[in-house]
């Protein structure tokens, strides 16, 4: 299998004590779909954002190297200068979306073609209408064509989501790095996010690392696991191997954020509980219709 | 067993130490001092005699019933020149808003680099230390009297001006969305035709049309050191003792300002 990304002995402090990244190396093939779990502050957004040379390793520490598609990203804490070109083929999802909010969702997604247009047909924002047919298709495939013209932050966060995946797409990514791109949604379009990036992996062979807050989904949508304990890999390998026993070794008394399955399942039943005790047992079936 | 064992000891309130209420009033007592000694230092300076008030009363008096019954033989003169103040505004403002478009991105923190950054904002200091009515002496010497002049003289000042508040824009914008445009691969000036311009067109338009009526009101005064418009026409029925038409000339101008206020009052709140 032909390496996607390459990290090798990566490390960032952001000026603390305790290292974010710690000596991190890490090989994920073409075509994988990788989860990378940890508690929060473990390092999961600093490693996936040091992949896309969004934030760069320490000089003076160990001789940090990211390399994605056999293209260099960053050496020794230096941007690569043809970082914009490796980017172009780096789809980057965001836990906040990171969209335009006052440029319609069409735009939004166009933006998925700048790393390869011209600036003189950029800047006026004259895209073609072949473009404009394509960034439709793909607001089709992730299942929120009918929203195209609307502002971007008139979408739910689900939506917007779907709507980082379609530029994404469009901008023909070979690898795509998802930050949390379902901590801030509901259950629903949690699953409907992480079902859109499976099929992507799937389907179009495109590399997947989604870092995720909670195991359950890991082990549900990704064949391999990489666990990320204070800034250092604690686990690689199959994710049907993490055991909520070897978690409990790996993360001690912090297993209870990342084990989130219980916490998961348990959240309606708990809130339709709260409600009955609330509204009388006669509307609970309503509402846990709507829940 | 004494009772007095479990009493709050009162007396071990008054040995912490805590902020003294004296020395708080001392500091509010020097506060006002000072403000005080700034105001008796400043009437000096600038000569402030309030009994002329009364004593020129008189003068006052025999001056405002000159200013009545306007007279407005001349209005169609006044619109006239009235007309040409308001293109000045419009011109001076639109050159000013092209300028300031780059000109405020790269006084921007998030932005320009600080070797970038740093010349441009002490330029863009210069043009706003300087008021308006300066640069309309200079360029009436420039390029001559007339409306001209004006326009200049209110674009270099408001390009300075706009510059400041649209960089102030720019620094306040969400880093996010200008992240994931950056994501892309995005060449740097698409991440500010992308992710900025989107952010801070709503406060760019309303500081636009804000400085636009200023300018309105700059334009009727650039007049009087001879770049054109309607301060020309007042400059000239002032210093010729003509108070009636002067008054008329007045009128005019606060009408129209008024109403452009209130134009631009609803356009501001349509951009937002």
């Amino acid at each position: 299998m032909k390496p996607a990304i390459e990290v090798e002995r990566l490390s960032k402090s952001f000026g603390k004590p305790t290292p974010a990244l710690d000596d991190v190396s890490l090989t994920v093939g073409e075509g994988e779909m990788v989860a990378l779990i940890g508690p929060s502050g473990s390092g999961k957004s600093t490693l996936l954002r040091h992949l896309s040379g969004l934030a760069l390793g320490e000089r003076e520490w160990t001789p940090g190297r990211v390399r994605v598609l056999g293209r260099e990203v960053q050496d020794g804490g230096r941007l690569a200068s043809g970082i914009r070109r490796t980017r172009c083929e780096i789809g980057f999802i965001f836990q906040q979306f990171n969209l335009v909010g006052r440029l319609p969702v069409l735009t939004n997604v166009l933006a998925g073609r700048l790393g390869t247009m011209p600036l003189w047909r950029s800047l006026p924002k004259a895209f073609t209408a072949a473009e404009k047919a394509e960034a439709l298709a793909a607001l089709a495939r992730v299942g929120i064509a009918e929203c195209a013209v609307q502002r971007a932050s008139t979408l739910s966060g689900g939506q917007q989501q779907r709507a980082a995946i379609a530029r994404a797409l469009v901008q023909g990514a070979r690898v795509i790095l998802a930050d949390e791109p379902i901590a801030s949604l509901d259950p629903r379009s949690a699953r409907t996010v992480m079902d859109t990036l499976a099929a992507i992996n799937r389907r179009d062979g495109i590399t997947v690392v989604v870092s995720l807050h909670q195991v359950d989904y890991a082990r549900r949508y990704c064949p391999r696991t990489v666990a990320l304990r204070d800034g250092r890999i604690v686990f690689d390998g199959p994710s049907a191997e993490l055991t909520p026993a070897l978690l409990e070794r790996i993360y001690g008394a912090e297993v209870q954020e990342v084990l989130g399955e219980a916490a998961i399942e348990a959240a309606p039943q708990r809130l339709t509980a709260d409600l009955a005790a609330f509204a009388g047992a006669q509307h609970v079936g309503a509402l846990e219709a709507r829940v | 067993m004494t009772p007095t064992l479990y009493e709050p000891p009162r007396e071990a309130a008054s040995s912490v130490p805590r902020p003294s209420p004296l020395k708080g009033s001392l500091l509010t007592t020097f506060g006002w001092a000072l403000a005080a000694a700034v105001l008796v230092w400043s009437w000096q300076g600038a000569e402030i005699r309030p009994w002329a008030l009364v004593t020129d009363g008189g003068n006052m008096a025999e001056l405002a019933a000159d200013f009545f019954p306007p007279d407005f033989s001349d209005w169609r003169f006044y619109l006239e020149q009235m007309v040409v103040t308001l293109q000045i505004a419009v011109w001076g403002t639109v050159l000013s808003i092209v300028c300031a478009v780059p000109f405020g991105l790269l006084s921007a923190e998030n932005v320009a680099p600080w070797w970038v950054r740093q010349p441009v904002r002490r330029l863009m200091d210069a043009l706003r230390a300087i008021n308006e009515m300066v640069f309309a002496m200079i360029f009436v010497v420039a390029v001559g009297l007339g409306p001209f002049a004006g326009v200049l003289a209110l674009f270099v000042h408001t390009t300075g001006v706009l510059a400041k508040l649209f960089s102030e824009a720019v620094e306040a914008i969400d880093p996010r969305p200008v992240e994931g445009i950056r994501a892309t691969g995005a060449h740097p000036l698409e991440e500010i035709v992308y992710g900025v311009i989107p952010q801070v067109m709503p406060l760019w338009i309303s500081y636009s049309l804000y400085r636009f009526e200023s300018n309105v009101r700059s334009a009727t005064v650039v007049g009087m050191v001879g770049a054109g418009g309607i301060g020309v026409v007042l400059w000239e029925l002032i210093r010729g003792f003509y108070f009636a038409q002067t008054c008329a000339v007045i009128l005019v101008i606060v009408a129209t300002v008024s109403l452009l206020d209130i134009v631009s009052a609803r356009l501001r709140k349509l951009a937002i």
